[in-house]
């Protein structure tokens, strides 16, 4: 299963990796800035603000990220808590 | 009866099923293949109305009647049953494709269903079927969660079973149709269809069973049960506005949960969740396109969840792990699989040009347009969740992050050219959604590509990318699970049961040792009376009681002269 000498792909250089950073920052700065070019149509008045959509998707994954973290804190347990998954491994 | 001959496309599958579980080689591969096809054929060739119609005791029945929604969810779950079937072709397992067919062709059968009796009949043996996919994993966890899952199943079926019955008691007409939450029957109806829809409080049904199925049986597993669910909600109760809330919190609820999830098949088995929330709030808000949105949505999610389902398969068969923190870096040696899973999961996020985009966004439209502002701003806050935990969660974990230093190649031919058709179906739906359109329910004035909806839709995935990204710490996999609903009948219940036979043990030592002493005086005076010479018992010698006759009779005489 394992190559004995694993050639290095293109996505293995952090050279490669930075450009990658740079044109995501890029697109999502294009994407704010077409809200100059085309009218949005909004329904909602708070659709209407610059950036809502992309502030809203942010703020609203930072939510759940950080909500879940705290669930976690409750609720995780080593994934051996069932006994039974246990036997399978 | 005005049964006309046509073939019962749930009928092709259900025989096949049963074909297939004595054969072997070449020919139990063509019939893998061609069954799901013929069905299809036989669908198609179906004309719209009353097929069969059946009287049976004081009842009417429907077992065969076609509609636009019906056909649409009978074809998609045909077509599932095809790539499932060849994705499945090389699994080696005698029991897993038959118990498939079968449960895919009850599936059918409950969406072609004219009645409620039908569709309970095939509803249990969907159950039946999807028991023994789970079965079939070989596995002591896989028969564990099998019972289980049969369980929770059963327990669904009797509330819809008494849901039916008063139905029926209380209308005398067994037809399905629209029904409004306004009486205990229709109540248990409705909760038995929720509960195979993964509703709360037993959502955990779901993300508990299905991932202990093998690599393919997850595959299949995925597609029927729930969507079954959102099929019968679709005709039962549209526009219940209940409906949108239990939609809303399953759509968090699989959220939160896949993102705390090390294993990838529970991620996606919460995803499951959560995308049949959005359907169940489109079902909720119950307008035209609210219910469009819901069915295609449904059409839509069947192809991509199965398709990341594949993928996760295919990393699971080569490499026998499923817990991201074990992978990582696979892209290196299956660039396919890569690829297929990262269009299923572009797909699942409502990426412009692929499926979802032009199925979930109906659902926020009719939210939109219905000015339900909260519901709206959820659904967006939710939209941003999916990109989040299965858009990028799923394949980042598993194909990219650290190099796990595995190096499995891409799967057998069987299973590429599965996730590549679903694959280019993805696409394909995503580029020209008017094929799909034309197949939902109620004609279609829904422009998915416009300006603003792709700039928004956009804006709020990137930066949900973004927010995974700059918070990647917080979500590094650790070894562990979340505790969810199924821990009250995994532990809790069993202990309690435990210990309430515990204490019955004690109970009935005590209550045993107080007794004895006078049950055993009871007992010696019950002998002495009633054992073959005891006093009551003995036969008497014919002289004595001729005697005692005597004596009887001649204190009457006395006492008659006496009363005289």
């Amino acid at each position: 299963m394992k190559n004995p000498a694993p050639r290095t792909h293109w996505l293995d250089e952090p050279k490669h990796v930075q450009w990658l950073w740079r044109g995501f920052i890029a697109v999502l700065a294009l994407t704010v800035l077409a809200e100059l070019v085309f009218s949005l149509h909004p329904t909602f008045q708070i659709e209407g603000w610059f950036g809502f959509h992309a502030a809203f998707g942010f703020i609203a994954c930072a939510l759940m990220i950080i909500g879940a973290k705290a669930m976690g804190l409750l609720l995780k347990r080593p994934d051996t808590f069932y006994a039974e998954d246990r036997t399978d491994e | 009866m005005s049964n006309s001959l046509v073939l019962h496309p749930a009928f092709v599958l259900i025989v096949s099923a049963l074909a297939l579980s004595v054969m072997r080689g070449k020919g139990r591969n063509a019939v893998i293949l061609l069954a799901p096809i013929f069905a299809m054929i036989a669908l198609w060739l179906l004309p719209e109305g009353k097929l069969w119609e059946v009287d049976w005791l004081d009842y009417h029945l429907t077992p065969l009647a076609v509609d636009k929604l019906s056909r649409l969810f009978a074809s998609i779950f045909a077509l599932m049953t095809f790539a499932g079937g060849l994705f499945a072709l090389r699994r080696n397992s005698r029991l897993e494709i038959p118990a498939a067919f079968l449960y895919a062709g009850a599936a059918i059968g409950v969406v072609l269903a004219g009645d409620l009796v039908t569709v309970f009949v095939f509803w249990e043996i969907m159950a039946v079927g999807s028991t023994l996919v789970i079965w079939s994993a070989n596995t002591t966890s896989a028969w564990k969660a099998s019972l289980r899952y049969a369980m929770i199943h059963l327990a669904g079926g009797v509330v819809l079973f008494a849901g039916v019955t008063g139905h029926l008691l209380a209308t005398g007409d067994a037809t399905f149709s629209r029904m409004q939450p306004d009486s205990i029957a229709h109540w248990l109806i409705l909760v038995g269809f929720l509960i195979n829809a993964g509703a709360p409080p037993l959502s955990a049904w779901l993300p508990d069973a299905y991932p202990s199925a093998s690599w393919s049986g997850m595959v299949f597993l995925s597609a029927f049960t729930t969507k079954t669910a959102v099929y019968v909600l679709l005709r039962g109760f549209p526009g219940t506005e209940l409906l949108i809330w239990v939609g809303l919190f399953m759509v968090f609820y699989g959220i939160v949960f896949a993102l705390l999830e090390n294993d990838m098949r529970r991620i996606l088995a919460y995803s499951i969740v959560n995308q049949v929330g959005f359907m169940v709030v489109g079902i909720g808000i119950g307008t035209e396109l609210a219910l469009n949105g819901a069915a295609a949505h449904a059409f839509t999610h069947i192809i991509y969840k199965a398709l990341l389902l594949m993928s996760a398969g295919a990393v699971l068969a080569a490499t026998g792990r499923s817990k991201c923190s074990e992978l990582g870096g696979l892209f290196h040696s299956m660039p396919l699989t890569t690829i297929c899973g990262t269009i299923g999961a572009l797909s699942i996020s409502s990426f412009p040009l692929t499926s979802g985009f032009i199925s979930k966004s109906m659902i926020s439209q009719a939210a939109a347009d219905g000015h339900l502002q909260t519901v709206w701003l959820l659904l967006a806050a939710a939209s941003a969740g999916v990109f989040l935990h299965a858009g990028i969660k799923f394949p980042w974990f598993v194909f990219f992050q650290k190099d796990s230093g595995l190096r499995p190649s891409d799967p057998p031919a069987s299973m590429r050219w599965a996730m590549l058709l679903f694959a280019f179906l993805c696409v394909a739906l995503g580029v020209w959604p008017e094929e799909l359109y034309a197949l939902l329910p109620y004609p279609v004035d829904y422009v998915p590509y416009t300006a603003a909806h792709v700039v928004t839709q956009l804006q709020l995935l990137l930066f949900s990318g973004l927010a995974f990204f700059v918070m990647l710490d917080y979500l590094k996999r650790t070894p562990t699970i979340t505790l969810d609903v199924d821990w009250f009948w995994r532990v809790a219940y069993p202990s309690a049961a435990r210990q309430a036979a515990a204490h019955w043990e004690n109970l009935c030592a005590r209550v045993t040792a107080d007794v004895s002493v006078k049950a055993v005086t009871v007992r010696s005076f019950i002998a002495r009376h009633r054992q073959p010479d005891g006093l009551l018992v003995r036969s008497w010698p014919t002289r004595s009681m001729a005697m005692w006759v005597m004596v009887m009779l001649l204190a009457y005489l006395f006492l008659y002269y006496l009363g005289r």
